[in-house]
């Protein structure tokens, strides 16, 4: 298996740890891993990106190749467009809905919604309404990983269990939390 | 034996512990801020009591590992890209005085400038100082070279270079760890007491001592193992790649290349491997992160003979980063593409957070300076650079570290007064101090922001050198007692900070003005540590 991601969103949302759970699953299964972040001042409420790439044959370079992303997984809407030159035309796109505006021209957001459902694979997941059901507002890149899972090549319970790994100096709650996360994400069916 | 899953950083940082370090010295910068801070944080370089110490710049970081080295034992210094224009004065003379224990620095390049304001590539630095130096592919080979270097340095008596760029310093991978961990040199002295006398007499023998090594360090090229010469059946052209730029050409060939490739890794340059890929090849393509060092080499000035085929004659852009796309089209290989970026996708500049204390300086000085002309506030390097973007709009410049309080001086000189320097408290300790003193022998008409949040913020909040000492500082240095007002940048003292910054902008001499409050960032950190261990 070979799978090339890319996870989007702005400073500070949580993209490294989704990063890291799916690379938890591609480590537990012996495959090879190569992840490149952004550190640095690119954090500061700026557009992050980091390239995972795993596959059961030694990787070589660091970056993805423009236009052969299997997905992108992104926690903001705007975010997810800015990488399409990287997705292949079979990929997926998976977003969170709830936009991240800390900018004056952030765009009309029907008519970013518009440019998603135009990817023929796309899953546009309201993660933010859903945190809340939860209660707490920092598992939402739990949920959007949960609705990437079906694509990521892995069982569910591969995923869960990297989860656990993650989360398991973190207390029961956070773990629970967390996991539940995952699996509404994982549930959710566009209406 | 389990992999270890690090960032490039974090391989050097791991290697160099195995490999019988006993200090590393280092002024935070990005991409180089990981290796030190990843031996803070070792537990094993704790139980081996390696010394780690963050310094007050680059160049006091390069003297203290000199120093190191001087004693005997094995050093590091890390630094970003332009802190090695810092530390160049120590850097350059210890190729003159030589290493006695193992001696490595270690400059992050930042091509395409992520985080830095140029993208200079440290391999010149390299061989302006005719020390061999090493450019890591992934890492794996990071860490091994660590360990090679080392045993380099002391093998010749000479420090010697680790270079990488930000991607290789900031992207993860599996690095199998060495068996045993090599133990630390004992403390032991130069055999020649005066050979770190840079006196004229003596550095002139140092100096053709290493003019003399110079091919004895090519021969070592040329046998390490991190040059390699990979054979190809079509010689109608012939590739180099440094480094990283490996990883990107193989991207292309998962099969093997077709092309025989030089695969360089360590320098200086190995000539003779050049010149059978360059006698055996109809052309040459050179891929190399960073300015076009080793196309320019091998083209010359006239450029006469095959062709050569890079970043000098377009096949490649001249500037930023590679990546296997930008090799792709080098090749002449159909690159794969994906939809283009609609066009409503707006760029999202990164920001100052919310709550930040530099917010409410800059709203302060904003209003205090609105009767004067535009073009006054000098700044420098740090999270408040932020503030030349709108909506603030505060600041005119940002050159190198403590900038802003010289060329306020300066443009004070020329007769724009009052000029506002704006600096943070660590750059300040970093290059400020000796600014600060011009300003003060010439009583120039400066009015010195110093911000002060407790800590290095941009780079992930190291502790701060001027913790506690700014005010003692600048009263040492000789800024009159009564000009030296202290802020606290809180939205509900605006009125009263705006009063007090225009009270200085009236007195005709130095003053400096210390806004001073928490970053919100280490702030919260803070907080969320102290909360976990209560409700532990």
């Amino acid at each position: 298996m070979k799978k090339d991601i890319i996870l989007a969103g702005v400073g500070g949302q949580g993209i490294i740890s989704m990063a890291a759970i799916i690379g938890l699953a591609a480590l537990n299964r012996g495959m090879y891993l190569k992840q490149s972040e952004v550190h640095g001042m690119s954090q500061r409420g700026g557009d992050v990106m980091s390239n995972l790439r795993i596959s059961d044959k030694p990787i070589y370079s660091d970056l993805i190749p423009c236009g052969q992303a299997d997905l992108i997984i992104s926690l903001e809407p705007m975010e997810s467009l800015r990488y399409l030159p990287y997705l292949n035309p079979q990929g997926w796109l998976i977003t969170n809905k709830a936009p991240f505006i800390n900018i004056p021209n952030y765009p009309d957001l029907d008519s970013v919604y518009k440019e998603i459902t135009k990817i023929e694979k796309h899953v546009l997941i309201p993660a933010d309404t859903i945190a809340k059901e939860i209660g707490n507002d920092k598992v939402v890149n739990m949920i959007v990983l949960g609705a990437s899972a079906p694509y990521l090549g892995f069982e569910k319970e591969e995923i869960q269990n990297a989860i656990r790994q993650m989360f398991k100096n973190k207390g029961e709650d956070a773990l629970n939390q967390n996991l539940q996360a995952f699996e509404m994400g994982y549930n959710y069916k566009a209406s | 034996m389990n992999k270890l899953l690090l960032l490039g950083d974090e391989a050097i940082a791991q290697g160099a512990i195995d490999a019988g370090l006993s200090g590393i010295y280092a002024y935070p910068g990005t991409p180089s801020t990981e290796i030190p801070e990843y031996v803070h944080a070792s537990k094993q370089a704790k139980e081996l009591n390696v010394i780690t110490s963050w310094c007050a710049n680059e160049k006091t970081a390069m003297e203290a590992a000199l120093g190191m080295s001087y004693a005997g034992k094995r050093a590091m210094v890390t630094m970003k890209h332009v802190g090695l224009n810092v530390a160049a004065d120590g850097f350059i003379n210890a190729s003159i005085t030589g290493a006695n224990g193992g001696l490595i620095v270690v400059a992050a390049d930042d091509p395409s400038m992520h985080s830095s304001q140029n993208e200079q590539d440290s391999r010149f630095y390299g061989q302006f100082a005719m020390i061999p130096f090493f450019e890591p592919a992934n890492q794996q080979e990071a860490y091994d070279m660590v360990h090679y270097a080392f045993d380099l340095s002391e093998k010749y008596g000479l420090p010697t270079m680790i270079r990488i760029t930000t991607r290789l310093a900031h992207s993860r991978s599996g690095v199998l760890r060495k068996p045993e961990v090599r133990k630390q040199n004992d403390l032991k002295l130069p055999q020649d007491l005066r050979q770190f006398v840079l006196l004229p007499v003596i550095a002139r023998r140092n100096y053709k001592k290493l003019l003399s090594l110079q091919d004895k360090l090519e021969y070592e090229s040329e046998i390490s193992g991190y040059n390699q010469y990979i054979e190809g059946n079509n010689h109608s052209l012939g590739i180099i790649t440094c480094g990283i730029a490996y990883n990107y050409l193989m991207e292309n060939y998962p099969n093997g290349c077709p092309y025989p490739v030089l695969k360089i890794g360590q320098h200086p340059i190995p000539k003779n491997m050049v010149k059978k890929l360059y006698d055996s090849c109809n052309e040459i393509l050179v891929l190399e992160d960073g300015y076009p060092l080793i196309e320019n080499h091998l083209k010359g000035l006239l450029n006469l003979v095959k062709p050569v085929h890079g970043r000098l004659d377009g096949t490649l852009p001249r500037d930023g980063e590679l990546n296997p796309t930008l090799v792709a089209k080098a090749l002449g290989l159909p690159a794969t593409m994906g939809l283009p970026v609609p066009n409503m996708v707006v760029p999202r500049p990164p920001a100052l957070c919310k709550g930040c204390p530099h917010n409410d300086t800059y709203l302060a000085l904003n209003e205090a300076l609105k009767d004067y002309s535009k073009g006054r506030v000098f700044s420098d390097i740090g999270c408040y650079t932020l503030g030349a973007l709108p909506p603030l709009e505060s600041i005119n410049t940002c050159v190198d570290m403590g900038a802003s309080i010289t060329m306020a001086k300066g443009a004070a000189d020329a007769g724009l007064t009052p000029a506002i320097a704006v600096i943070g408290d660590s750059t300040f300790t970093h290059s400020g101090i000796t600014g600060l003193i011009d300003c003060v022998v010439h009583n120039s008409n400066v009015k010195i922001f110093i911000l002060d949040n407790f800590t290095t913020a941009m780079t992930g909040g190291q502790p701060s050198a001027a913790y506690n000492r700014l005010i003692d500082i600048c009263k040492g240095v000789g800024v009159p007692e009564e000009h030296i007002r202290v802020l606290k940048p809180l939205p509900k003292n605006h009125e009263e900070n705006v009063k007090a910054i225009k009270e200085e902008l009236e007195y005709n001499g130095v003053s400096v003005i210390i806004p001073q409050r928490e970053c919100i960032v280490t702030l919260n950190k803070r907080m969320r540590e102290k909360f976990k261990k209560q409700s532990v």
